[in-house]
C-alpha cells in the first residue's frame, strides 16, 4: 500500500514535530552511525588487541605500553617459554587434553540432541507434552544444583581424574538446549517429504536417517560450534574432576600456570592466554553465520 | 529399501503404526532419557536428600541433621549473606545494563547501515569469550594496578589504583566484563527488530511521532517479548557466574569477601571443606531462588509484555 517516494515526500511535509536526528542533515546521519559504532567496537576490543600486541611484547615492557604496537619490544620468546607449562607439563598436554575433551563434545551432543529433538518435533507418543516440558524446564537449572551428586555418581564409578565425566553426559543429550535447536529446526521441515518417503515404506529409522540427517546439516553444524566453544571455555567440571596436572585441558592448565609462574613471567601469561582463545575465536570466524542464525532461534550465548 | 517394503507390512500384522511410532520415539529418545534420569533428575532429588545430611564423603558416617543445614546458612555462617549480596548486587545491576547495551546497539544497527555483519561480528565475539579463563586472566591485568586502565590513565596524568586488589571496585570490574558480553542479547534483539513491519514506523511518523516516541511506543513493546527472553536467560547465567570470580580472586572471593560469588562460596564448602550436606542446601536455595525469580518475571508478563495484536 505505501509507495516509497509517495510516502518519504508526505514525511517530509508532515507538521512540524520535534525529532531527536531532525536538527542533522540527512546525509550526514549514516557518518554520525559510523563513527558512534566503530569507536564502540574500538573499546570493546581494545583489551583483545592489547592482549595481542603484550604477548609479543618483552615482560618488561607489557606494563608501561598501553599502545598496541610491540616496536623495538618485539619477542617471540613469550611463546617459547610460555609453550613448555610448568615444564613437566606443557601447553601442549594441556590442549590435545582440551581438543579431546571439546571433540567427543561435539559428537556427542550432535549425535543425542540430533535423536531427541527428532522425536519431540516429528513423533507423536505418550507423555510427550510433558517429558517436552521437562526437558525445556532442565535449560533453566542452575548446574551448581546438580554438581554435588553428580561427583558422588561420577567417583564412585571410578571416573575421577578421566575425562568420562566431562563427556559422558554430552552424550547423553544433557545440554538441552540443542535439543531444542533441532527440535525448532525439524519443524520447519515439511511434511510432505516423510509422507513420501513412508509410502516408499521406510521406517522412522530410515525417515531420520535418510531425509531429515542430510537437511538438518547447519543445525548440527550450529551444534557443534557451541559445543565446541562451550566445552573449551569449560573451567568448572574440569577443576573438579581432573587431579592430575597431565589431564588438564587448557583452562585449568591456564589458571594452574598463572597461579604457578605469572607473577615472575607475565609475557608467558599473555601468550598462553592468547593461543588459548584462538580455537574458540577460529571456531567462531568460520561458523559465524551459523552461529548467529542459530541464537537468534534459541537464544543461546 | 526393497527389503524394508515386505518387512514392514509383516510388522504391521501385529502393531498398529501408532504403537510403532511410540516405539521408535522412545529408542530416538532412550539416551536423553537415561541422562535426564540419572545426570539430571537424579542428582536434583540426591541433593535435595542430601541437604538435610551432614554428608562429607563418607556414607558410614551420614546422619540425618534435619533443617541444621538451612539453619546454618540463615542465622551462623557469616559468609553466606555476604555471597547473597555480592550476587543479587552482580546480577541486578549488570544484567539490565547489558541488556540496555543491547538494545541500545541492535537499534542503531537496524537502521539500515553498511558493514552490518562485521558490526555484529565484533560486538558478538566478547560473549563467546567472556566465561574463558584467558580473559579473566586478561581482566586481572586491565584493572590491576599497572594495568591498561592505569596506563591508559596516566597519559593524562590520572594516577589509578588496583581495581581488583579494592574492595570497592572489584566487583564492578566484573560487573564490567558482564557488560561486555552484551553481543549475544544484542543478536537476539537484532532479530526481533526486523520483524517489526515498516508500515508501523511510518504511520506513526505520519502521525508526528518523533524518534523518541517510536522508540517508546513501537520498538520496546514490539520487542517486549525477548527483552523477557534475554532478561530470564542472563539473569539465570548471571546467578551461576564462577570462572571470571574464581579466577579474578585467585578462588578466595577478596579482596575481603567482596567477590565472593555465591557459586563461588558453594564450591569451596563442598569442594575445598567436604562440607557436602552443606553445599546442596545451599545449591537447592539457589535453585530455589532462580525459580522463584523466574515465575516473577513470566507472571510479571501479563503487564508489559505485548504478544501481538493478534492474541
Amino acid at each position: 500500500m505505501t509507495n516509497p517516494a509517495a510516502s518519504r515526500s508526505q514525511r517530509s511535509v508532515a507538521a512540524p514535530r520535534r525529532d531527536t536526528w531532525s536538527h542533522i542533515p540527512e546525509g550526514m546521519r549514516p557518518i554520525l552511525a559510523h563513527t558512534a559504532l566503530i569507536s564502540a567496537c574500538f573499546v570493546m576490543i581494545y583489551p583483545l588487541l592489547w592482549l595481542t600486541a603484550s604477548a609479543f611484547r618483552e615482560p618488561a615492557a607489557i606494563f608501561t605500553s598501553p599502545g598496541l604496537w610491540p616496536g623495538e619490544h618485539f619477542t617471540l620468546e613469550n611463546f617459547v617459554t610460555g609453550w613448555q607449562g610448568l615444564g613437566f607439563v606443557g601447553f601442549s598436554t594441556f590442549f590435545a587434553n582440551s581438543l579431546i575433551v571439546a571433540g567427543l563434545s561435539v559428537v556427542g551432543n550432535v549425535f543425542a540432541c540430533a535423536l531427541a529433538g527428532y522425536a519431540f518435533a516429528r513423533l507423536n507418543f505418550p507423555f510427550r507434552r510433558t517429558l517436552f516440558a521437562l526437558m525445556m524446564g532442565t535449560i533453566m537449572l542452575p548446574l551448581h544444583a546438580l554438581l554435588i551428586p553428580q561427583y558422588i555418581l561420577f567417583s564412585s564409578l571410578g571416573w575421577l581424574d578421566t575425562f568420562l565425566p566431562l563427556v559422558v553426559p554430552k552424550f547423553l543429550a544433557t545440554e538441552a538446549f540443542f535439543v531444542f535447536l533441532f527440535v525448532q529446526f525439524f519443524r520447519t521441515i515439511p511434511g510432505e517429504l516423510t509422507d513420501a518417503a513412508r509410502i516408499d515404506g521406510c521406517g522412522h529409522f530410515q525417515i531420520f536417517w535418510r531425509i531429515f540427517v542430510p537437511l538438518a546439516l547447519p543445525a548440527m553444524a550450529t551444534t557443534a560450534a557451541f559445543s565446541f566453544i562451550w566445552a573449551w571455555n569449560d573451567f568448572l567440571h574440569p577443576l573438579i574432576y581432573l587431579n592430575s596436572p597431565q589431564n588438564y585441558t587448557v583452562t585449568v592448565g591456564l589458571s594452574l600456570f598463572l597461579d604457578a609462574t605469572s607473577e615472575s613471567n607475565y609475557g608467558a601469561m599473555f601468550a598462553m592466554s592468547l593461543v588459548s582463545l584462538l580455537p574458540v575465536v577460529g571456531f567462531f570466524l568460520s561458523f559465524q553465520k551459523l552461529l548467529v542464525a542459530g541464537i537468534a532461534t534459541t537464544g543461546m550465548k | 529399501m526393497s527389503l524394508s517394503g515386505p518387512n514392514k507390512l509383516a510388522r504391521s500384522a501385529w502393531l498398529s503404526d501408532r504403537a510403532r511410532e511410540s516405539i521408535a520415539a522412545y529408542v530416538f529418545l532412550l539416551p536423553w532419557l537415561i541422562g535426564f534420569v540419572f545426570i539430571t533428575l537424579g542428582p536434583i532429588l540426591a541433593s535435595l536428600a542430601l541437604s538435610f545430611t551432614n554428608f562429607s564423603g563418607s556414607l558410614e558416617r551420614m546422619q540425618w541433621v534435619g533443617l541444621d543445614n538451612y539453619i546454618r546458612m540463615f542465622t551462623s555462617d557469616r559468609a553466606y549473606w555476604g555471597s547473597v549480596r555480592v550476587t543479587l548486587l552482580y546480577v541486578f545491576v549488570s544484567v539490565p545494563i547489558m541488556l540496555a547495551f543491547a538494545l541500545a546497539v541492535a537499534v542503531v544497527l537496524n537502521r539500515g547501515l553498511r558493514f552490518l555483519g562485521i558490526y555484529r561480528t565484533i560486538f558478538y565475539l566478547p560473549s563467546l569469550l567472556g566465561t574463558s579463563v584467558a580473559i579473566a586472566v586478561l581482566w586481572r591485568y586491565v584493572f590491576g594496578q599497572y594495568g591498561l586502565i592505569n596506563q591508559l590513565l596516566g597519559l593524562f596524568g590520572i594516577e589509578g589504583f588496583s581495581y581488583i586488589g579494592d574492595p570497592r571496585s572489584a566487583l564492578q570490574t566484573i560487573m564490567v566484563l558482564n557488560v561486555w558480553t552484551f553481543g549475544a542479547p544484542m543478536v537476539i534483539f537484532l532479530a526481533g527488530l526486523r520483524q517489526i513491519p515498516a508500515q508501523i514506523y511510518e504511520a506513526a511518523t505520519l502521525d508526528g511521532a518523533n524518534a523518541w516516541q517510536r522508540f517508546w511506543s513501537i520498538t520496546l513493546p514490539s520487542l517486549s517479548p525477548l527483552v523477557l527472553f534475554n532478561g530470564v536467560l542472563s539473569m539465570i547465567g548471571g546467578f551461576q557466574a564462577f570462572t571470571q570470580v574464581y579466577v579474578i580472586s585467585d578462588g578466595s572471593g577478596g579482596p575481603a569477601g567482596s567477590t565472593m560469588f555465591y557459586t563461588l562460596l558453594l564450591y569451596q564448602r563442598a569442594f575445598t571443606q567436604l562440607q557436602l550436606g552443606y553445599a546442596s542446601a545451599m545449591a537447592w536455595v539457589l535453585l530455589l531462588f532462580i525459580g522463584v525469580v523466574t515465575a516473577v518475571l513470566f507472571l510479571s508478563a501479563k503487564y508489559w509484555v505485548h504478544y501481538g495484536e493478534g492474541r
